[in-house]
């Protein structure tokens, strides 16, 4: 299975670059979520993979009985969800705020900082 | 170029205790030194060290012997004499304090630069005296030409440092220490090594601009621009020198090889030659003798190049020599620009009944220079020809090319110490005067020196010409006897010959400068070529920004995914870590189910055109990857997965409603590459992954946390003990992330309102 999903990252990945290569920043932004759950995925399948068996001690014991799932790419996932989501909200506030001030969405048009250089 | 400043102004009390403390700080170090003139004499070495940065073995450690001895009296002791100078000279100016302390800043760092025994602290003290003689040049910073000149050496001398620097690093890798008296030990070791042909190169390169060498000796005659009495101390005694004396402390390790001899002799001869021609050709009493210090500095080069007691000798006595004469000289030039406003020497003459001590001055230090008996200089020129004549290249084109620049320089003497004093009389600028005694104190100390250690050589040859020998030669070769009487030998007639050939030179002077203006002007100018390659950096650098910086995002993505491809992509393939996919099995049917709910929500959100279907899509995979968690015992992560899906597409949708519905793509060219670049990392990522999984797993990290989730931390959900107990400090940091993006985006939302173009 961990060959299946390795591939399944490859395609999610290879969606993300093409839509981030995308002069809409809307793309861009789908791009970086598909992105970020690459990234998820890839972690915790690099930590291979058990069924039916979460980190977990039963009562009464010290320590888990048998072999259970990889209790640190699951901590790592857990911590990079959550500052995935920070980054998108902020860049999505970003993309909002840009489109106001600027009034478009293309990032060819996007030049207030590095303008053309007069050719 | 710089004028001197109206004497009639008196300085402040401020300004003048500035100048005077800076003469006596140098004057103190002189008196230092001069303290070690005994030890030193009898053939010891001092030394102290302190460990500055051990981690990479830097210490500040200092040396004194013969070598540095010699150089920090004349730095020190010349020093003082200029600041002296300096406080008469520049008195009135308005940066008077400034340029004290520029000039004492100039000798802390050049003193530091001779005494420092840890190659490290030398390169840093190198790079101080190109940072203050920058200052220094530049002083007259509201001149363009003064500007320019300074950031030439400052760019020149600045780049050599840099090679330099590279050269020091890989002679402490081959030695395995940056001390420079334990590298002398070594120095078989370094000369047998592979690296040394590129050591040479590039300390070479550091003494070489340094020490104004052909090609890099345009910079030294517009560092003129300076006011004189910076030309008198950096350009005659000190800075320039720098160079030299790396070469001279570098010879135990580096000399002794063909390609030593033979760069250097060929360096210098052609500097030496060329600069001799350059000097008589000069009408500018400072330009006359900025070249005659190119001379020098060509000649103690070519003698550096030599392994032979004599020409060691040779190259000891006569850079003390010139530094006397040099500086004397210096001072005497702004000494008559002060006197008469021009330093033109067609328009001087007949200065000796105004300015009688400075007469006698200038002709003792021009018959120093011109090398005539009793004086040191007559010493020093027949030590060249003994030298010359020992060298073990090519003794007799040396020998001619010394002759020859000696013989020039013997014109160029007569130039600046004759000419202006007795023919003719010519209206100047300022009625001339006799200078002040301030800026006489230097010039008739140092010219009186140069004729006291001619009559009585035994004065600088036991102190410091014999252990700075040593000093070069690690004591392995003998040091000449200084005398003035060696009976009538092959030097002597030499001298006879170059005594006679300058004088018709000096007769002839007038044609000959006609001449050479001719063949000058056929030349290609070092300097001119030194703008276009200035000009050709800045082009390039406007090129390369314009191709880098585009300003467009794409571009950059381009080049960010480029070389993820290449670095990760190319290594893979270079070193054959892919092994292929292994075969699968055990899959079930809810297994295939999620794979492509995942895979069909990837789709929709890549090709779509509405908003909407791109956010179901996204979502699909987000609950796709979710399930991924649940199924392979995550259900942790599964439930914050589905918590932060559920939070993007409300947050998207809610954005969705403010912004612009998406336009197809199909026009767009570039699209089709997109998607190469696109499967190709994509590929690439699943080649990582397929690696990493095949590969071995190290657990260690795992299994001491579910060894010690309940002993230690009292917690059975293990992901949660790591989370909030063994990483809790990286959790509090991921919050803090958080609530940062919340109030930046909260910021970003209710900032001044500003209406679309």
């Amino acid at each position: 299975m961990e060959v299946v999903l390795s591939c399944l990252v490859g395609v999610l990945v290879a969606a993300a670059v093409y839509l981030m290569l995308s002069r809409d920043l809307l793309r861009f932004l789908f791009g970086l979520i598909l992105i970020s759950n690459a990234a998820n995925l890839s972690i915790f399948v690099s930590g291979r993979l058990i069924t039916g068996a979460p980190p977990l001690i039963e009562d009464g014991r010290d320590y888990p009985v048998g072999e259970v799932a990889n209790a640190l790419p699951q901590a790592l996932v857990l911590t990079a969800i959550v500052i995935g989501f920070g980054l998108f909200a902020f860049a999505l506030v970003l993309t909002l705020r840009a489109y106001r001030t600027l009034g478009t969405l293309d990032t060819d048009e996007m030049r207030v900082a590095e303008p053309k250089e007069p050719s | 170029m710089a004028a001197a400043q109206d004497p009639s102004i008196p300085s402040s009390p401020g300004q003048a205790l500035a100048g005077w403390v800076s003469v006596l700080v140098a004057s103190a170090f002189f008196v230092g030194f001069w303290q070690a003139l005994g030890p030193v004499g009898q053939g010891e070495v001092l030394r102290w060290s302190w460990e500055w940065v051990p981690s990479l073995g830097i210490s500040l450690s200092f040396l004194i012997d013969g070598l540095s001895l010699t150089f920090a009296l004349l730095i020190s002791g010349i020093g003082a004499l200029v600041m002296l100078y300096s406080t008469k000279y520049l008195a009135g100016h308005k940066n008077f304090a400034r340029f004290f302390l520029y000039l004492t800043l100039f000798m802390m760092a050049m003193l530091g630069l001779v005494l420092s025994d840890n190659l490290l602290s030398l390169f840093v003290f190198w790079e101080l005296t190109s940072i203050t003689s920058y200052l220094l040049i530049g002083f007259s910073h509201t001149s363009a030409d003064s500007r320019r000149s300074a950031l030439q050496a400052l760019l020149v001398t600045g780049g050599g440092g840099l090679a330099l620097l590279a050269g020091i690093v890989l002679i402490g890798w081959v030695a395995g220490t940056y001390e420079m008296s334990e590298i002398r030990a070594q120095g078989d070791l370094i000369r047998e090594h592979g690296l040394y042909l590129t050591i040479f190169v590039l300390f070479l390169l550091g003494a070489f601009t340094k020490s104004a060498q052909i090609p890099f000796h345009f910079w030294l005659p517009n560092a003129m621009a300076a006011p004189t009495p910076v030309s008198a101390y950096l350009h005659s005694a000190t800075m320039v020198k720098a160079g030299i004396y790396l070469l001279a402390r570098m010879h135990p390790t580096l000399a002794e090889t063909d390609v030593w001899l033979w760069t250097l002799t060929v360096a210098g001869a052609s500097t030496a030659v060329f600069a001799s021609f350059m000097a008589v050709k000069q009408t500018d009493l400072k330009q006359i003798l900025a070249y005659t210090t190119l001379m020098a500095l060509g000649t103690l080069t070519l003698f550096l190049a030599a392994d032979t007691g004599y020409a060691i000798t040779a190259a000891m006595t006569f850079l003390i020599v010139h530094s006397l004469y040099k500086a004397a000289l210096f001072m005497i030039a702004g000494a008559i620009d002060h006197s008469t406003g021009t330093r033109e020497i067609d328009r001087l003459g007949g200065l000796a009944k105004a300015m009688p001590i400075t007469t006698a001055a200038a002709a003792l230090a021009a018959l120093s220079m011109a090398g005539f008996p009793p004086f040191l200089g007559f010493i020093g020129k027949e030590l060249k020809y003994y030298g010359a004549l020992a060298v073990q290249s090519e003794p007799v084109l040396v020998a001619g090319a010394i002759l020859l620049a000696n013989a020039l320089m013997l014109v160029a003497a007569g130039l600046v110490a004759f000419r202006p004093f007795w023919r003719g009389t010519h209206a100047t600028p300022v009625e001339p005067h006799e200078a002040p005694w301030q800026l006489l104190a230097g010039p008739v100390i140092l010219a009186v020196l140069g004729a006291l250690f001619g009559i009585n050589s035994d004065l600088i040859a036991t102190p410091l010409v014999i252990p700075g020998v040593n000093a070069i030669s690690s004591g392995e070769l003998e040091p000449a006897e200084l005398k003035l009487w060696a009976g009538i030998n092959l030097p002597l007639i030499l001298s006879v010959i170059t005594i006679s050939l300058g004088i018709v030179m000096l007769m002839v002077h007038r044609r000959m400068r006609a001449l050479l203006e001719g063949m000058e002007a056929r030349l290609p100018s070092f300097d001119r070529g030194w703008d276009k390659f200035l000009d050709g950096m800045k082009a390039t650098a406007a090129w390369q920004t314009r191709v880098l910086q585009s300003g467009v995002m794409r571009q950059y993505l381009y080049i960010i995914f480029a070389t993820l491809l290449i670095a990760v992509g190319g290594t893979m393939i270079w070193t054959g870590a892919f092994k292929g996919v292994p075969e699968v099995s055990g899959l079930q049917v809810k297994h295939w189910v999620v794979v492509l709910l995942i895979i069909a929500g990837t789709a929709l959100t890549t090709i779509t055109n509405s908003r909407i279907t791109a956010i179901a899509g996204l979502g699909a995979v987000g609950i796709g990857v979710a399930l991924i968690f649940i199924i392979y015992s995550a259900p942790d992560v599964a439930i914050t997965q589905l918590l932060v899906e559920t939070l993007v597409v409300v947050l998207f949708a809610v954005a969705a409603l403010r912004l612009p519905t998406l336009k197809p793509e199909d026009g767009f060219p570039n699209r089709k590459l997109d998607a190469l670049i696109a499967t190709a990392i994509g590929a690439v990522v699943a080649a990582i992954l397929i690696t990493v999984t095949t590969g071995p797993i190290n657990r260690r990290l795992t299994e001491y946390f579910e060894q010690s989730s309940w002993i230690d931390a009292y917690g059975r959900n293990i992901v949660n003990v790591i989370l909030v107990d063994f990483r809790a400090l990286d959790t509090f940091g991921e919050i803090a992330v958080v609530a940062v993006a919340g109030i930046a985006a909260w910021a970003i939302l209710k900032g001044p309102k500003e209406d679309a173009k």
